[in-house]
This record gives structure tokens, C-alpha cells and sequence, in this order.
């Protein structure tokens, strides 16, 4: 079996040194969100927070789920669940590239010895009404993160707009420690014993039996129906959402702050929820997508029906998000920046 | 007089924009110099990186000259009352600058007027540079382009310094929230800091230099140099020359280096194509081939720093050659295990166009219209075996099912191709069968591009013409033409491939046929539903096809603009017909007599057309008891005799000597004119004099409309 570089950073340890590395730079650092996603894009921690106008920095890892890409564990460099490592800047920092360049001499890469370009790539989700402009960035050849400037989500033109930068975590393991197969990379490192937990220990069965699900067993007809179901129900509370405004109740109350006045309806109305419905109907999709059961004619307007739940939500997110008392302040209006005198190169 | 540095300098730009963007900048800062009368007096040039774009204009004046205008006002009579001034002539000269008593008076047709000496100071270069720059730098065009600070501050990717100065002097201008300095940075990790600019021109090509930055040719010639010495590695050995892809890392890099690469020799058993479209389209890396022009295991990849003592950097990039590689050898073990005759029904799972269907359905069109067109071949005399054709279009398509083209999709059809040529198609198929539909199935998409090769065999050629007549049918018909610069699926690039094959092939189909049946083959499909009502379909394709041959014969064939309208009058359907007379045309162009007929033609067309908008009767033909004179009789006996002689080598396409033999009509055409009068007053004779010429046109117009010839001197 190939042996990992001994002094490498396991995979744990790369997880931890980046989001030290972010967290030292202002970032909040979430938790992997807790339904099943395509890419940490989908979490609503990027897709919502990168709506509106209030400023946020945050980092997590995001367990992202591609049922179409399983290979029963048989593949050295194909997984049905990657982890990506997702910071989202907003807005992105003038220095954001050389932010990001340091975060690689964060994973102990020193860049005077490497090769490191950054090729165009913009990336798009016709699924969320989303893209963005940016880079792939390659190291010795390698793509180890997808470099966004998003520029729409949920079909909303964004501003300020965000910068979202996703590390491929398993990628950047096996190139740190060297090893041909994603299986083999050391996850962990016992500090006491020395002994090596490798990435196959932790997760082949994972990918293995989910492969199995996704590709033979997932039941289609259920699929298809808590699909429909998820669905009806997104829909059903968008239309409520939308109907807040013109509530019978409003009488009830002249103070924004009770129960009954429309600013209270719509602050506490779960637009969280409706947007946990659509990534359900995502993710359902994919697996339906997997086991080949959607017909052409079908998958344009399936994707479309997604897609029309999640614009639907960011158009309702962004309205609720305006009525909230404490996003009155102004926006900041952008710094004029001076000559490059002040700016630092990487 | 000062030199003059702009420099944009931004986050990295798009490898494929560099170039024009760079073009638009320079053509823009001279068009911006010219038109404020600051002209360069020496040259203006560019300099492009990933990081920044500038321009560097030699020598332009440090102000504009100053100038005098005359400036006409109001009437002398509206602005002197009594011979005092009027309101009307203080506020004139006020405008003007000057004194009311330093008015003058000129005189015009329309009576006399007071008018002005206005001398208008130029202003300074620097001036007009902080104003006029900002909008030149905004107004770049880009493919795609993006905002970062505010939604209308438009610009590649977010810019981040600006270098602007006359000589040493900082020109002060803003954009995008970025003001101008003196200070540009360099290498993004063989230098650190920002770059102090001395002053504009070659101090800050060196300033640039010293920060290991270069300029583009300097990249090109040392990545050359590179390459070529890593390659001297091996013996005998000789890197790939790819003018696209040296084009890539020449904008991907500020600083290039190059290094040799080697991969295990067992993969060199993938085909070929597989092991260059993962090196050249994923790794962007160079294939390297023995003196026999057979690959070898290696690879030379292009740095963006200025070495790799360790070999890190090597054995990095070897690692993720290894694991593409593997994935393709992976990937073309599996779909082994389901043969391309397995996946045909597979097809109604891929969408083709989403109003147009599956590919299944694609398939079943197209095979439709090869059929017609081997028939139509066979009975032309062309040598074509239907059968192949056949079973090539039912598996041409079955490659967009397999791992390796969901991978490498730009490997569409060259897959199908080799998997065609390594599996058992029918049982008892002789092998050279195979390997014709394999060939066949393999060639499909060509040409892809205008220096592309045609497919090999006239199978080929009409698999990929059904191909693509079948999309730009589908495309018309739901209206998705091409609209000016606007042509998302590539039509254009469709049409000029059935064009280019046709005439290369030599095959007898008109255009417009083919067409006409590509639409047919969609009736009664869903997607007909989607079509667009109250839409010419003949026509809107007819006119495409006359673009798209009218391209062929310019750019690919160089025939001189003139000729090429010429026989598209005459003609447009028939690809092979077209090319044939424009060859014979182009012959004879210089020659004296049809100088002449073509400006007699000319004449012709006005006098007609003359008469159509004076309502001049033409009679339906010429009579001959109404011809008087015997210029015009000879000329109808001439018109007789020739046009059927040309008539009969028209039809065997003997267009050089059809052309010959209507250079004869010339004595008898310039006779006509020299003692014929046309448009006489007598109604009937002159309707039949009118219908004398419009036979001729119509007669000798077949081959060419000759009055579209461009004539020496007059036309």
C-alpha cells in the first residue's frame, strides 16, 4: 500500500489549519450543514447569507453529496461525497487573492517552490438561478479551488457581490500527502500510538453502499413522491409567505414588533424551511437523475421546478431581510482605493 | 515631447481575451490621441500579461496646438440696431471671448452676419488623458465581463492598481475606486512589493523586467526555448508544435519556464487521441513524439516561475497526469462492458435540443436523410455504400453515453469511432467494413472548423453532412438562427462544414434540397409543435446558405469578391456547380472582352431597369419581323446561334468554354449599342428592342451575372 508523507498534514489536520486560518481572519466558522447537498454553495449559510446587503465572513465544511458521481469505492479519484472546504467574503476584501494565496502557506505549501496559476472558470448553477466569475486555481497542475465572484443567486443580481472560495479538501490531502488514491489518504494520526486512520477506513462503505442506493435500490416511485410532496409544500409557503403582506390580521396590531402586524408575520415566517424543502426536491432529483429515471423531456423541467422554488425563496428572502428594523443602517459606501503603494503583493 | 504609460493592472484575465482586449485598448488610446490632436510621434504599442494590460505611446505632445476658429452669430441686422449693439451681439461675443468692438461682418447668401476670431487654447495632454481615460478603460469590450465594487463599473475581473504617467509625471485619473500612481507590481512570487515606475517607456519595460515580468513575444521566444531544451532530454525527440496552445501559456504566464515530464509507457496503449486531448485540453501540456511522430511517455508542461530545482513541481503534475490518465483507462475499460450496439436505445435518455428532443429521435432523422442521400449519390454515379452509411449513423451518436466522452467530451465522435473499431459490430462483418463505419462514425464532426479536414470517405462525408443539416433544420424552424454576432450553436461553423465538404467531395446535392427534406424529417414529431408560425424557413435558409457559400468562395477559396457575387447571381444551390463556374470566371475576369461585355452588360441592366420604373413596355420576346436594322438582327442571330452552344457546354459544365463562346457575342454587342437606338419613341419598336437585351441577359446570365464584374477604371 502506498505510504503517505510522514510529515503531511493528515486530512483532519488540514481541515483544522484552514479554518484557523479563516477564523483568524474574521471568519464565523459554521458547522456542515445537516441535509443532504450538491456542493457548500447550496448551504444556506452562502446561498441566503450572499443576498441582501449586510456584510458577513464565514467559513465551514460541507460534506456535498453527487449521487450521479458514486463509483462503489472502486474509483481512486471519484466520490459520491467530497467535503469541501467553503468560505464565502462579503464583500470580498481587496486583498482576497492574496488572502487566499496565504491560506495555501497556511497547509504548509510554500509557493516559491510550486507552480501556481489561475486559469478562467465561472461557474453556474442553472438549478439555483446562480453564477459567478472566477478561476479555477491550479497548483503544480492540480485544481485544488474553485475561485467565484458571485454575480446572481435565486436570479437576483447581488450586492455587495461575495466571493466564494471552495477547496477541494480531498484533492489537496492526497497532493500534501502524496498518495495516488483519495482511499488512502491519512485522515487521522493517533499522536500516541502513532497509528494511521486512512480516509477508505472512514468512508468506503459510505461510498460503496450509497453507490448501491443511488444507482440500484432507491425506490423511484417514493422518490418521486417525496419530491412531489416537498414541493407542494415549498410552494405552499411561498404563496402564504406572499400573502403576509395582505393578511386579514393586521388589524390586530399597529406595532411591529407583536403579533398579528405584517413586519412581525414576515420576520418569523420560515423561509428557512421552504429552503430546506427545495434542497430536499435537489437532492431527490439527483437521485432520480442517478437511477436514470427521468426522461429527456422530463429533466429540463424538473431542474426548472427547482429552480423556480429557489428563486422564489431568494426573492422572498431578500424582501424579508429588507423589513428587518436593524438592516436600516446605511450601506457602506465603497473605499476609494490610493495607489498601490499600500497594496502588498503575495 | 513626454512619453506616455497607461498600465491597467488586474487580477488574472481570461488566457483567451488577452489579446483582443489588448488590441481595443491600443486602438482605443491612439483613436483618443488622434482624435484630441495629440498624435504620437513615434509608435504606440501594447504590453499584455495575465496581470495587466498597458500601452506605451512614444512621443506625444505635451498640449494640444492652439487653434483660431471663425465663428459665425446672428444676423448683422438683429445684432446692430441703429448701429448700436443689441443684446444679441454682447452675449455672441461674450461666447466668443471677445470684445463686441472686435466683431466681424461676413457676408453670406442669406444676408450678412456678424462672425468671430475665437482662438481656443489647447489644452494639456495630461488633462485630456485624466478626463478621457476612465471611459476608454470602461468601454474595453469583453466576451464576459463582470462588477465587484458597483453594478455599473464594469471590467474583465476587479482591477486593482493603475499606472498612468507622462514621462515621470503621474497622470491623476480614477476607476473602479482605483486611483493612478507610479507603481505597478510584479511577479505574483519572484517579486514582492510594489514596483516603482521610473518613468513611461522603456524604463518601465525594464522596472518590469527587473520584477520578472515579460513581455508577450519575450514569453513566447522563451517558452520556446524551454521546450526546446527540456525535449533535447530525450534524444531524437521533438515536442508538438500547437499554435493554440503555446497561445494559452504565453497569456498564462509572466515569467515562463518549462519541464519535462514522464508517464508510465503502459498507458501509451489509450489511443492516441485520448493521451493529447487530456495533455493538451485538460493539463494544458505538450505531447512529445519520437522522430517517427510516435508519442512518447511524456509531457512538457509550461511554469509560470522561473524554475523547479527540487522536481516538486514535476512530480506534481506527473501525479495528476497519473490519476486523468487512470480515470481514462478506467473509463474506457468500462464502457467496454456495454457495446455501442447496446447503447442506441440508451439515446432516448440524452437531450439533443430541448424543444428537438433526444438524440434517439436525432438518430432516426438523420439516418432518414442519409438514406436519401446515398440514393441521390448512387444515382449521380457516385460510389457509396449505403449500408455503411447506415449502420455508421445509428451508432454515431451512442458515444455521448460512454464514461470517457462525459469526460473528455471534445473526444465526441472520435470515441464512437474507436470503440467502433475495437467491437463486434455484426456478427461476420468483414473487418474492413468495421473500420469504414468506424472511420465513418469517427469523422462525423469534421470539419470542425474552417482549416479542418473533411471527412476521409464519402461515407463520411455524408454522415456529417445529415448531422448538421438535421441541427440547423431544427434550429431555423424553432427560430434560433444566427443573429448577428449572436450564433450559440454554432450554425454558421455547421453550415460552412456541409459547404466545405460538399465542394471537396464533389457531391451533386443542392442545398436547398437537402434542407428542405431536413425540416421534412421532423413532421409529425413533438418538437414540431414548438416550430415557429409565420416564418419563412425557404427563405431564411436559402439566404444563410448564399452567406455561408459566399464565405467558402472569399476566405477558403480566394476568389476575388466581384466573381463571387457574380456566380451567386447566377446561382447559389449547387455548392459543386458554383465553385466551378466562379474557377471559370476568374479566368477570363481580366480578359478585354469581358471587360467589355461586362460593362455592356452593365448598360443593359440600367436601360431595363430604367424602363421597368419609367413603365416602358418589353415585349415577351423579340420579334423577328420588327427588327429594323441590321446590327439588331445580327445581334438576335448571334444570340441564337451562341446561346445554344452555351446552353449544351453549360449542361456538361464546360464552363471555360461556355465562357469562350460568349465572348464572341461581344462584336455584335458593341455593334447594337454603336448603331442602335433603344429607347426610341415608337412604342412597339422599342419594346422590342427591350426584350432583345432581356433575352440576352437572361440567356448569357446562367453562368454569371457578368455585370457584377469589376471593371478597370470604370464601372
Amino acid at each position: 500500500m502506498p505510504k503517505a508523507k510522514a510529515k503531511s498534514l493528515t486530512f483532519q489536520e488540514l481541515i483544522l489549519r484552514l479554518q484557523t486560518f479563516w477564523a483568524e481572519r474574521g471568519c464565523i466558522l459554521q458547522q456542515p450543514y445537516d441535509l443532504e447537498v450538491g456542493a457548500g454553495t447550496m448551504a444556506p449559510e452562502t446561498f441566503l447569507r450572499v443576498l441582501g446587503p449586510k456584510p458577513y465572513k464565514v467559513a465551514y465544511v460541507q460534506p456535498s453529496r453527487r449521487p450521479a458521481d458514486g463509483r462503489y469505492g472502486e474509483n481512486p479519484n471519484r466520490l459520491y461525497k467530497h467535503m469541501q472546504l467553503q468560505v464565502v467574503l462579503k464583500p470580498p476584501p481587496q486583498n482576497v487573492q492574496e488572502l487566499y494565496l496565504e491560506s495555501l502557506g497556511a497547509m504548509g505549501i510554500d509557493l516559491r517552490q510550486h507552480d501556481i496559476k489561475f486559469e478562467e472558470d465561472n461557474w453556474e448553477s442553472p438549478t439555483l438561478g446562480a453564477w459567478g466569475i472566477g478561476w479555477q486555481v491550479m497548483l503544480d497542475g492540480l485544481e485544488i479551488t474553485q475561485f467565484t465572484y458571485f454575480q446572481q443567486c435565486g436570479g437576483v443580481d447581488l450586492f455587495p457581490i461575495s466571493a466564494e472560495l471552495t477547496y477541494g479538501l480531498e484533492r489537496i490531502a492526497a497532493f500534501l500527502q502524496d498518495v495516488d488514491s483519495i482511499y488512502d489518504i491519512v485522515w487521522a494520526r493517533d499522536p500516541e500510538t502513532g497509528h494511521e486512520t486512512k480516509y477508505g477506513e472512514v468512508r468506503l462503505a459510505d461510498e460503496l453502499q450509497m453507490s448501491v442506493y443511488n444507482f440500484e435500490m432507491a425506490d423511484v416511485a417514493t422518490a418521486w413522491k417525496h419530491f412531489e410532496l416537498c414541493e407542494a409544500e415549498c410552494n405552499a409557503l411561498l404563496d402564504q409567505y406572499a400573502r403576509v403582506d395582505r393578511t386579514e390580521n393586521s388589524h390586530l396590531s399597529q406595532n411591529p414588533g407583536e403579533v398579528g402586524h405584517p413586519v412581525h408575520e414576515k420576520r418569523r415566517f420560515p423561509l428557512l424551511g421552504a429552503y430546506e424543502l427545495c434542497l430536499k426536491c435537489s437532492h431527490l432529483f439527483n437521485i432520480l437523475d442517478a437511477r436514470g429515471a427521468i426522461s429527456v423531456t422530463e429533466r429540463v423541467g424538473v431542474i426548472a421546478r427547482v429552480r423556480a422554488l429557489a428563486v422564489g425563496i431568494a426573492k422572498a428572502w431578500v424582501d424579508q431581510q429588507t423589513d428587518e428594523p436593524e438592516s436600516e443602517e446605511k450601506e457602506p459606501e465603497p473605499a476609494v482605493e490610493f495607489a498601490a503603494k499600500s497594496i502588498s503583493n503575495a | 515631447m513626454p512619453d506616455f504609460l497607461l498600465e491597467i493592472g488586474a487580477e488574472e484575465i481570461p488566457a483567451r481575451m488577452i489579446a483582443a482586449a489588448q488590441a481595443d485598448l491600443v486602438r482605443r488610446v491612439s483613436d483618443l490621441l488622434t482624435r484630441e490632436r495629440l498624435p504620437a510621434s513615434g509608435t504606440i504599442s501594447g504590453f499584455e500579461t495575465p496581470r495587466r494590460l498597458a500601452v506605451l505611446a512614444a512621443g506625444i505632445p505635451a498640449a494640444q496646438p492652439d487653434v483660431t476658429e471663425q465663428v459665425n452669430g446672428p444676423a448683422a441686422k438683429v445684432a446692430f440696431k441703429d448701429g448700436q449693439p443689441t443684446p444679441a451681439a454682447h452675449a455672441f461675443a461674450k461666447r466668443a471671448g471677445i470684445d463686441v468692438s472686435e466683431l466681424e461682418r461676413v457676408a453670406t447668401p442669406k444676408g450678412e452676419y456678424l462672425s468671430a476670431k475665437v482662438k481656443k487654447t489647447g489644452r494639456s495632454a495630461a488633462e485630456i488623458l485624466s478626463e478621457s481615460l476612465p471611459k476608454e478603460i470602461s468601454s474595453l469590450h469583453w466576451p464576459k465581463n463582470m462588477y465587484w465594487r458597483k453594478q455599473n463599473e464594469r471590467f474583465v475581473r476587479p482591477v486593482r492598481w493603475l499606472v498612468a504617467m507622462l514621462d515621470d509625471e503621474i497622470v491623476p485619473l480614477e476607476f473602479a475606486g482605483i486611483r493612478s500612481g507610479d507603481h505597478s507590481r510584479g511577479h505574483r512570487r519572484l517579486s514582492s512589493g510594489p514596483v516603482k515606475v521610473p518613468r513611461a517607456g522603456k524604463a518601465y519595460i525594464d522596472a518590469l523586467h527587473a520584477a520578472k515580468v515579460l513581455a508577450r513575444t519575450e514569453r513566447e521566444q522563451q517558452i520556446r526555448k524551454a521546450l526546446d531544451a527540456a525535449t533535447r532530454m530525450i534524444p531524437g525527440a521533438r515536442w508538438r508544435e500547437d499554435a493554440a496552445l503555446l497561445d494559452a501559456v504565453v497569456n498564462l504566464t509572466e515569467w515562463p519556464s518549462a519541464i519535462l515530464g514522464s508517464f508510465d509507457r503502459e498507458f501509451l496503449e489509450l489511443p492516441q487521441e485520448v493521451l493529447v486531448t487530456v495533455m493538451r485540453d485538460h493539463q494544458k501540456y505538450f505531447a512529445i513524439e519520437d522522430s517517427k511522430g510516435r508519442l512518447l511517455p511524456n509531457f512538457l508542461a509550461v511554469l509560470n516561475t522561473d524554475g523547479d530545482p527540487e522536481g516538486l513541481i514535476r512530480h506534481g503534475n506527473e501525479r495528476v497526469l497519473r490519476a486523468r490518465f487512470n480515470d481514462a483507462r478506467f473509463f474506457w475499460q468500462t464502457d467496454q462492458k456495454h457495446p455501442l450496439r447496446e447503447r442506441v436505445s440508451w439515446l432516448r435518455n440524452v437531450t439533443f435540443q430541448k424543444d428537438l428532443g433526444s438524440y434517439y429521435e436525432k438518430t432516426l432523422r438523420v439516418q432518414r436523410l442519409c438514406s436519401w442521400l446515398t440514393e441521390t449519390l448512387r444515382q449521380s454515379g457516385t460510389a457509396v455504400r449505403p449500408g455503411v452509411v447506415h449502420k455508421a449513423a445509428c451508432l454515431a451518436k451512442t458515444d455521448l453515453t460512454t464514461e470517457l466522452v462525459k469526460e473528455f467530451t471534445e473526444l465526441q465522435g472520435i470515441v464512437g469511432g474507436l470503440y467502433a473499431g475495437v467491437q463486434e459490430l455484426d456478427k461476420g462483418m468483414p473487418n474492413a467494413t468495421r473500420q469504414l463505419i468506424a472511420d465513418t462514425i469517427y469523422d462525423q464532426y469534421r470539419p470542425e472548423s474552417a482549416e479542418d479536414a473533411v471527412p476521409r470517405a464519402v461515407e463520411g462525408a455524408v454522415l456529417s453532412i445529415a448531422d448538421k443539416a438535421d441541427t440547423i433544420a431544427g434550429m431555423f424552424a424553432l427560430g434560433l438562427q444566427p443573429t448577428g454576432s449572436k450564433d450559440p450553436f454554432a450554425l454558421r461553423r455547421q453550415a460552412n462544414g456541409i459547404v466545405k465538404t460538399i465542394a471537396e467531395h464533389k457531391l451533386p446535392i443542392g442545398l436547398g434540397q437537402l434542407l428542405t427534406l431536413s425540416r421534412e424529417t421532423y413532421k409529425g414529431a413533438a418538437a414540431e409543435t414548438k416550430f415557429k408560425r409565420d416564418f419563412d424557413y425557404e427563405e431564411a435558409i436559402r439566404a444563410f446558405f448564399r452567406e455561408r457559400l459566399e464565405f467558402y468562395l472569399r476566405e477558403q477559396l480566394a476568389f476575388a469578391y466581384d466573381v463571387v457575387d457574380a456566380v451567386l447571381a447566377a446561382g447559389a444551390d449547387d455548392v459543386v456547380d458554383t465553385v466551378a463556374r466562379a474557377g471559370a470566371v476568374s479566368e477570363v475576369r481580366g480578359s478585354t472582352d469581358f471587360a467589355s461585355i461586362s460593362i455592356a452588360f452593365k448598360r443593359i441592366k440600367n436601360i431595363l431597369r430604367q424602363a421597368h420604373e419609367t413603365g416602358k413596355q418589353i415585349a415577351a420576346g423579340p420579334q423577328a419581323d420588327l427588327l429594323r436594322e441590321d446590327a439588331e438582327k445580327q445581334l438576335r442571330a448571334q444570340i441564337l446561334e451562341i446561346a445554344q452552344s452555351v446552353g449544351a457546354l453549360g449542361q456538361a459544365r464546360e464552363y471555360s468554354r461556355a465562357l469562350t463562346e460568349i465572348s464572341r457575342i461581344r462584336p455584335a454587342v458593341d455593334a447594337f449599342f454603336d448603331k442602335v437606338m433603344v429607347m426610341v419613341e415608337d412604342e412597339q419598336l422599342r419594346a422590342n428592342r427591350l426584350a432583345l437585351l432581356q433575352t440576352l441577359l437572361k440567356e448569357f446570365s446562367t453562368i454569371a451575372d457578368f455585370s457584377e464584374i469589376v471593371t478597370e477604371g470604370k464601372s
